[in-house]
């Protein structure tokens, strides 16, 4: 599972890195949310990976630590997804309004010079 | 029992963040009120703020012992609970953020208010990142708080729209996001491996680390550096950042101008905590210092080459980022108490640059086309345009040129430390020190030290004065109109720093003791957990 684990985080960030240095606003966008996917899957995985538990404490199975999963980077997921969601949206409407006042979507508001 | 004392450090969080919510959901057409509120809301922290430097002094009655305030959220304990913890550093930049969003704000509402919508709760909800990010006492908070303010930051520096705008706001965005999404992996790491998120409990933790966790911890905390390094504009980090801040509305890049010092603060507080032999990269050994150098270089080179006075005030702002840089990395922390005054007196010093400049340049054609161009779009005709003068508001001043240029010279005499203001005071407070250094100091940082500072002072001085000429003796130009609420702030944080240069004495001392406090790092970890350690490991 950790193989598969860090394969999955580590292709999402290699592309995601590979998008956010297009020229394009589109795929700087595309970027950074396959970025921030990676990230919340690498914070959720410095918990450690445990399968089937729960982080929350069951009165049934008592209180030992070692059967819980650690609770406090499933929180910090959760506060880095609410973040990224809204500072995505933002950029996406820099991004039109980018693409409405240069009629052009490249990050430099003008197109390269054509040889 | 807790007096109400107890509660005066989550203020400065909370006065924003109630007086935003509410100007949110006010209407944009009833100016009065909202400008009253946001006054009110801006004034009340800087009245606190004010309490809370005389408490982490002892001049008033401080409720907690030990001159540092820990106020634990929801009365949890330090490593479980989020605390903020209020030193004399904390105190000091609070009082400076609620200083400058108070000249800030009053600029603005003479005109800049209406270039946009929701300027004023977005002002409101960067000076409650900007408390925040001062006080927590908890590595994701400060997380959370850098976003709040980055992304009321974003939406600032979008204000009065038009392409220019667009297009440096943008680059600011994408390179702030990465940071973020840096940030993130940092205290993921730290937490992954340490097991807390507390910054007092992590020196604690890190100390117990074995040789392998030892490593990814660095890993995370050179992230950490690479991240508060973009915040505070550090070579080869900071090309964002004259575009960034000369596009934004000048009382946005007024308030800018705190924005890359919180990074600086960030990394001083981490440096004090990690410090020991094997502290990581960014927060030890020379490497902090040579940053340091490499940015003021590189800023000087800026402000030789600028054109134009606002991306020379943005380089102006990179070589203040770079003087404390290198001032913070320097052997020894004889240097932390001078770089603090440094730090105050050339941020309300840019400041005040920044929209000095706006009003001296408010005749010059692009501007004041794209400036009719973002009030049109909103339906909101200028009604001071020089094409109008029956219809102006306010008073006009009559002598505005002798204003700005006086202004002006102030202006400069502080961002190039030329005596009498305070900028010489603190620059010559870096200089003895540097001189002064421990034995164990090299001669080449000092040498380096002093012609870098003396250098970036006379680059300053020379672009400055060339600019200047160009802006206020050229004849070509009319005397622009001025309203009182604009030219007042202004003049009042040159006033401020009027104010520092005479009592430098007693600043000093209160910068020095801050810095003496700040290094003392056990009294921090003793006042934030207090007794036995009782954390498990995860």
């Amino acid at each position: 599972m950790e193989i598969v684990f860090s394969l999955a985080v580590g292709v999402m960030a290699g592309s995601g890195i590979y998008m956010l240095l297009r020229p394009r606003t589109f795929q700087v966008i595309m970027g950074l949310s396959l970025l921030a996917y990676a990230v919340n899957l690498f914070i959720f995985g410095m918990g450690r990976l445990r399968i089937g538990d729960a982080p929350v404490i069951n009165p049934l199975r008592g209180s030992d630590p070692a059967l819980y999963t650690d609770p406090v980077p499933q929180a910090l997921v959760l506060t880095a997804i609410v973040i990224g969601f809204a500072t995505t949206a933002l950029f996406l409407v820099v991004l039109l309004a980018s693409r409405g006042l240069n009629g052009t979507d490249h990050v430099d508001g003008r197109e390269p010079d054509q040889e | 029992m807790t007096s109400w004392q107890h509660h005066l450090p989550i203020l400065p969080v909370l006065i924003p963040l109630f007086a935003g919510a509410i100007l949110l959901f006010s209407s944009e057409t009833r100016r009065g009120p909202r400008a009253a509120i946001a006054l009110c809301a801006t004034l009340a922290q800087l009245l606190v703020a004010l309490m809370l430097l005389g408490i982490a002094d002892g001049r008033l009655a401080s409720p907690w012992s030990g001159g540092i305030g820990v106020y634990a959220l929801g009365n949890w304990a330090a490593p479980f609970g989020i605390v903020l913890v209020l030193d004399r550093l904390a105190a000091i930049m609070l009082t400076l953020t609620a200083t400058l969003g108070l000249a800030t704000l009053v600029y603005s509402l003479a005109r800049w208010e209406r270039a946009g919508i929701h300027y004023l709760p977005l002002f409101q909800f960067l000076l409650m990142g900007l408390n925040g990010a001062f006080l927590t006492g908890d590595l994701f908070n400060l997380f959370v708080f850098f976003e709040i303010l980055l992304a009321a930051s974003y939406g600032l520096v979008l204000h009065g729209s038009g392409p220019v705008r667009v297009k440096a706001g943008m680059h600011y965005i994408v390179v702030n996001l990465v940071a973020s999404l840096l940030f993130l992996i940092a205290a993921a790491l730290i937490y992954g491996v340490a097991g807390t998120l507390n910054m007092a409990e992590l020196p604690q933790r890190v100390a117990m680390l074995g040789a392998d966790e030892r490593t990814l911890f660095k890993l995370g905390a050179v992230l950490l550096g690479i991240v508060f390094l973009v915040k505070a504009g550090a070579w080869p980090l900071n090309f964002w950042l004259p575009a960034a801040y000369g596009a934004a509305a000048a009382p946005v890049a007024g308030v800018f101008a705190i924005l890359t010092k919180v990074g600086v603060y960030a990394l001083l507080r981490f440096a004090v905590l990690l410090q020991g032999p094997g502290a990581p990269a960014p927060f030890g050994g020379d490497w902090l210092f040579y940053c340091g150098l490499a940015t003021i270089a590189s800023g000087t080179l800026g402000v030789l080459a600028a054109q134009k006075l606002d991306r020379l005030a943005g380089f102006l702002v990179i070589v203040s980022s770079g003087t404390l840089l290198a001032a913070f990395g320097f052997t020894g922390t004889t240097l932390t108490g001078p770089a603090l005054f440094y730090l105050v007196s050339s941020v309300l010093g840019s400041a005040a640059f920044f929209m000095l400049i706006e009003m001296a340049e408010r005749n010059r054609a692009p501007a004041a086309d794209l400036l009719a161009i973002s009030f049109e779009a909103f339906g909101l005709q200028d009604k001071h345009d020089s094409e109008h003068p029956d219809g102006m508001v306010g008073v006009a001043i009559p002598a505005a040129m002798a204003f700005l240029g006086l202004s002006f010279v102030s202006c400069a005499l502080l961002l190039t430390g030329l005596p009498p203001l305070s900028g010489f005071f603190a620059k010559f407070a870096l200089l003895a020190a540097a001189i002064a250094a421990p034995p164990d100091a090299p001669l080449l940082h000092t040498g380096l030290f002093i012609a870098a500072l003396l250098l970036s002072g006379l680059a300053g001085v020379m672009s400055l004065s060339r600019l200047g000429m160009r802006v206020f003796w050229n004849t070509a130009r009319s005397a622009p109109r001025l309203q009182w609420i604009e030219a007042g702030p202004v003049a009042g944080l040159v006033m401020i720093c009027v104010a520092l240069a005479v009592g430098a004495g007693p600043a000093m001392s209160y910068f020095n003791a801050a810095a003496q406090s700040l290094h003392d790092a056990p009294a921090y970890i003793n006042a934030v957990l207090p007794g036995p350690q009782t954390g498990a490991k995860p």
